[in-house]
């Protein structure tokens, strides 16, 4: 970090004891947040951090910002009006996989399609952690949960995948064990203009302990994970030795220097390109392939609340009226005297 | 050339335009009714319309019609029954028998008369009058259809654009009725039509051609004259209740110095309003058409947090998906205007027709002991007034307002007096500003008198906070779940409201003071009541009328009035919700009911006997 920055993380920390459970992934991103928030230079009052209901949801309690703990689901529809009425703010949106994709789902999908320059914050444990574990709408297929004791009949959403379908313009994934680069995705979220959806895999050590491990134990993460920056060599594995290459329509990993793969088959990350395909596809990758962190997708389109504002000032150069008796009076009237 | 026809003299008449929802019959409606307000005329209007977006022709489903009543004075209602009614087609005519008087004059157009078209309206003969038992009803017949097909044959119209003009032929001939110059309705349809001026000339050949038939042909045996009187001097312009609710808050905006934010969602019959807010950019109001009725609440909730005067607008069914939400604005008191233009339910109900069965809901209608204001609009115009309150209110004492309106004021339309706002009370909000005392400042300390918290809007240096649903501690504003912290916070909320109650008029009460029997009443049904007051008094009996426009809180007087009579009747289009209401606020108070949920306004000849009957018991 670099001493010239005008805050600390500490600016942004509110007076409030942390109140979720010890061990949970959601401290780790609070952190982060701090410090992303640190770095980007905007001053606590000129923050506003919106959330709906659930642990994560909590969070606006630990800024040192103006924040506004909302209603289940909710929250997306609520910031949305917060940077439409006021574009001047930097706003965030705290959320979680039931409170964003379940109950809110049609409040997130419709923020991000109108392209509403929020910094969503996506904390997918997998579980209904607040109301004592039962399974969210991105818990996997078979899920055994107190509310599916069986398991889940039912296919999880995969939120890059809605995100990008809503017509997303910033997608990135973090984990909450990886505390620099999740920092820096944070970072570059709030930098996007328009709606950035930041799903961060977190644990919940409570109720769904180890959901993540597989990818994010530092056992695996190397070969299970790959960090795309933009314009760089898609590359991972302990020493960078693994890439992916295209394979016919698919992605594929490989290894540098087997199979007749080298290094200059391996693809460049194009986070800019308009065209999602690319994204979608690495953004879905899971199984064989390693899932994707970091800024997966960063397009530039028009901002919601600044063409709102756009459009006002078309309409006021046009017409002369700013006072309300001064309209009136431009339209059918009709004047009876004295 | 014909001579002069015999003129009668009329108080006050009632004119019923109808055709086929593609008729113009709103159109027309609207232009008759704004230039008899130019001549000094009351008004009031109402339009009856279908649900359906358009019905097959000729049809009675597809039948739309406009109401105008206009008079010497005292014109408060649309009008019990038409004494005019212009029957563009024999469906028209089905539709509107209940409508009309026994003695009134029809207007027909008797091209649309043939066999096939009394076949399709269902008629058994084909004398339509006589099935009808219309017998007493003087008809005007004429072929208008075709009239107005050779009065533009020199336009080089196609058939069917010729025959849109038919409905300016039947203004033309109610204009000659009603002795009304053509010149405002000309200047009308040459604005209406200033990109297509040949249209606008063909309307304005049709309308002539209507107003000369009349002329010449004597089509009836007298035509009327309505005076017009001394109106307050000013500049007038014709508005419905919706509009009127839109400018309100717009008022309220600018009186306030806010930014006005409105959140909403299309709903039948209160998306004018969003509408017209989404229109007046140049006044730079925010209007944002959200995904769904939670969301437009919403995002108004979060406006209000970022500092806007907000507002969202709908109607019953979206009233209950904005539950929850009102509650929230309740507990984070944050100020909030809801309207909502009350139509006829339970669920989807009846879209386009009125009742005034959503005030329990507007009251009570949320979890938990959520107390907000609840105002009521008694005219079209008052919507105007209303608006203003409700967004007065909301910001000065940091709560949600619930406005009810519905959908006879909503679309209901008079002439109104462009207002001067310098004539209406200041809005002050409680900013962070004027917080003084040693305490440092936190989210929920508040007022001590009025019990309102400070609003610190985000962007001010120095009061960063958090709000939220969560209830929270009295003097630390932290999370708190202590019972006696809830006790007290609940107690707080609803005395913030109840000390409303100093800062809103008197119940008014008009009429006899020494009255034998009161009329209570609330919202839109006002005029209507007060057409019933004074019919009654014209009888010789003594009648006054209360009509409440503040609900909750009720007016400080609201006891003493109500108790002061030996005789009251609560009027209301629901099933005695308001009654019910009063009863449980004024102890001893124990009225009458007459209630009505027909979706139609009340009728004031079946008032006056209810209400005679009732005093004669």
């Amino acid at each position: 970090m670099t001493t010239d920055l005008k805050y600390t993380p500490k600016d942004f920390k509110s007076d409030q004891y942390v109140r979720w459970c010890p061990g949970c992934g959601d401290h780790a991103v609070l952190n982060c947040l701090h410090k992303a928030m640190a770095e980007l230079g905007v001053a606590p009052s000129q923050t506003a951090v919106i959330s709906g209901i659930g642990c994560s949801s909590r969070l606006p309690y630990y800024m040192n910002t103006y924040g506004f703990h909302t209603i289940h689901g909710r929250g997306a529809a609520i910031a949305t009006g917060v940077k439409t009425a006021r574009p001047d703010l930097t706003v965030w949106l705290v959320t979680g996989d039931g409170d964003c994709l379940a109950i809110g789902g049609n409040h997130f999908i419709h923020a991000v399609r109108r392209n509403v320059d929020l910094n969503i914050v996506l904390f997918n444990n997998k579980i209904y952690g607040l109301t004592k574990g039962q399974y969210s709408p991105t818990s996997d297929r078979g899920f055994v949960s107190k509310s599916s004791p069986y398991g889940t009949v039912e296919d999880p959403f995969i939120p890059a995948e809605l995100a990008l379908g809503a017509r997303g313009t910033f997608f990135a994934r973090g984990i909450d064990v990886d505390l620099k680069n999740t920092t820096d995705i944070l970072l570059a979220s709030a930098k996007h203009k328009g709606a950035s959806v930041v799903e961060v895999l977190v644990n919940c050590v409570i109720f769904n302990d180890g959901i993540h491990k597989k990818i994010t134990d530092k056992e695996y993460r190397a070969d299970r994970t790959i960090f795309l920056r933009h314009g760089e060599k898609m590359l991972f594995g302990k020493d960078n030795e693994k890439g992916l290459v295209l394979d016919g329509l698919k992605l594929k990993a490989v290894t540098i220097g087997q199979d007749g793969y080298t290094l200059d088959d391996v693809l460049v990350h194009d986070a800019h390109t308009p065209e999602n395909t690319m994204h979608l596809m690495l953004a879905m990758m899971g199984g064989d392939l390693p899932v994707a962190l970091g800024v997966i997708r960063d397009v530039p389109a028009p901002v919601y609340d600044e063409e709102v504002e756009k459009q006002i000032a078309e309409v006021q150069a046009k017409k002369p009226a700013r006072k309300l008796r001064d309209f009136l009076m431009s339209g059918e009237v009709w004047e009876v005297k004295e | 050339m014909a001579e002069q026809a015999k003129v009668t003299k009329l108080d006050k008449v009632v004119i019923r335009f109808s055709g086929d929802s593609g008729d113009g019959m709103q159109l027309t409606g609207t232009i008759f009714s704004n230039l008899s307000a130019l001549l000094g005329n009351e008004i009031s209007t109402f339009p009856d319309y279908q649900a359906e977006v358009r019905a097959p022709q000729g049809t009675l489903s597809g039948v739309s019609g406009f109401q105008v009543h206009l008079g010497s004075r005292n014109v408060l209602t649309p009008g019990d029954k038409a004494d005019v009614l212009v029957a563009m087609n024999p469906a028209a005519l089905k539709v509107n028998v209940k409508h009309l008087k026994p003695d009134s004059i029809v207007v027909i157009d008797t091209d649309s008369f043939r066999k096939s078209d009394l076949e399709k309206a269902l008629y058994t003969t084909d004398d339509p009058f006589a099935e009808l038992g219309l017998g007493g009803v003087q008809v005007i017949a004429a072929p208008i259809s075709s009239m107005v097909k050779d009065g533009l044959a020199e336009f080089g119209l196609d058939n069917k654009s010729a025959l849109r003009c038919k409905n300016m032929f039947a203004l033309g001939l109610v204009c000659w009725l009603f002795e009304r110059p053509l010149d405002y309705a000309m200047h009308m349809l040459q604005n209406k039509f200033a990109k297509k001026p040949a249209i606008a000339q063909a309307n304005i050949k049709a309308l002539t051609d209507g107003y000369n038939y009349g002329h010449n042909t004597h089509a009836s045996a007298s035509t009327y004259r309505v005076e017009g009187k001394k109106v307050t001097p000013g500049f007038y312009t014709d508005i419905n209740g919706n509009k009127a609710a839109a400018y309100g808050l717009i008022a309220a905006a600018e009186k306030a110095g806010l930014q006005l934010f409105l959140g909403s969602y299309p709903i039948t019959p209160a998306t004018d309003i969003l509408q017209e807010l989404a229109a007046r950019k140049e006044l730079g109001v925010k209007a944002v058409q959200a995904e769904d009725e939670i969301a437009g609440i919403c995002t108004a909730i979060g406006a209000s947090f970022a500092g806007c005067l907000a507002a969202t607008s709908t109607s019953g069914p979206g009233l209950a998906l904005k539950s929850e939400a009102i509650g929230l604005a309740v507990i984070a008191e944050l100020p909030l205007v809801v309207i909502d233009v009350q139509r006829g339910g339970p669920s989807t109900g009846m879209p386009t027709k009125s009742e005034q069965t959503d005030l329990m809901q507007a009251l009570y209608g949320r979890n938990g002991e959520s107390p907000a204001v609840v105002i009521a609009a008694a005219t079209p115009t008052d919507c105007f007034d209303a608006a203003f309150w409700a967004g007065k209110l909301a910001v000065e004492h940091m709560t949600p307002v619930i406005l009810l309106t519905d959908a006879f004021l909503a679309n209901g339309s008079s002439a109104w007096r462009i207002p001067d706002l310098d004539e209406y009370p200041a809005i002050e909000p409680n900013y962070v500003e004027n917080y003084h005392a040693d305490a440092p400042w936190k989210a929920y300390r508040r007022d001590k008198e009025s019990q309102v918290r400070y609003w610190a809007v985000p962007g001010t240096e120095g009061f960063t906070h958090r709000v939220g649903g969560l209830e929270k501690d009295y003097d630390t504003s932290a999370i708190s779940t202590d019972p006696v912290n809830h006790q007290k916070m609940t107690q707080t909320r609803q005395a913030k409201i109840d000390k409303i109650a100093a800062h809103i008029p008197e119940l008014e009460v008009i009429g006899d003071a020494d009255a034998d029997l009161l009329i209570v009443g609330w919202g839109g049904t006002y005029g209507h009541l007060y057409e019933t007051m004074e019919t009654m008094r014209e009888q010789g009996r003594k009648v006054a009328l209360a009509h409440f426009r503040f609900i909750n809180p009720l007016p400080e007087n609201t006891a003493n009035v109500l108790l002061k009579y030996k005789n009251v009747v609560v009027a209301e289009q629901n099933n005695g919700q308001f009654a019910n209401y009063l009863r449980g606020k004024v102890p001893g108070f124990n009225p009458y009911r007459f209630n009505r949920i027909k979706g139609q306004p009340f009728i004031v000849s079946r008032l006056v006997e209810e209400f005679t009957k009732l005093m004669e018991a």
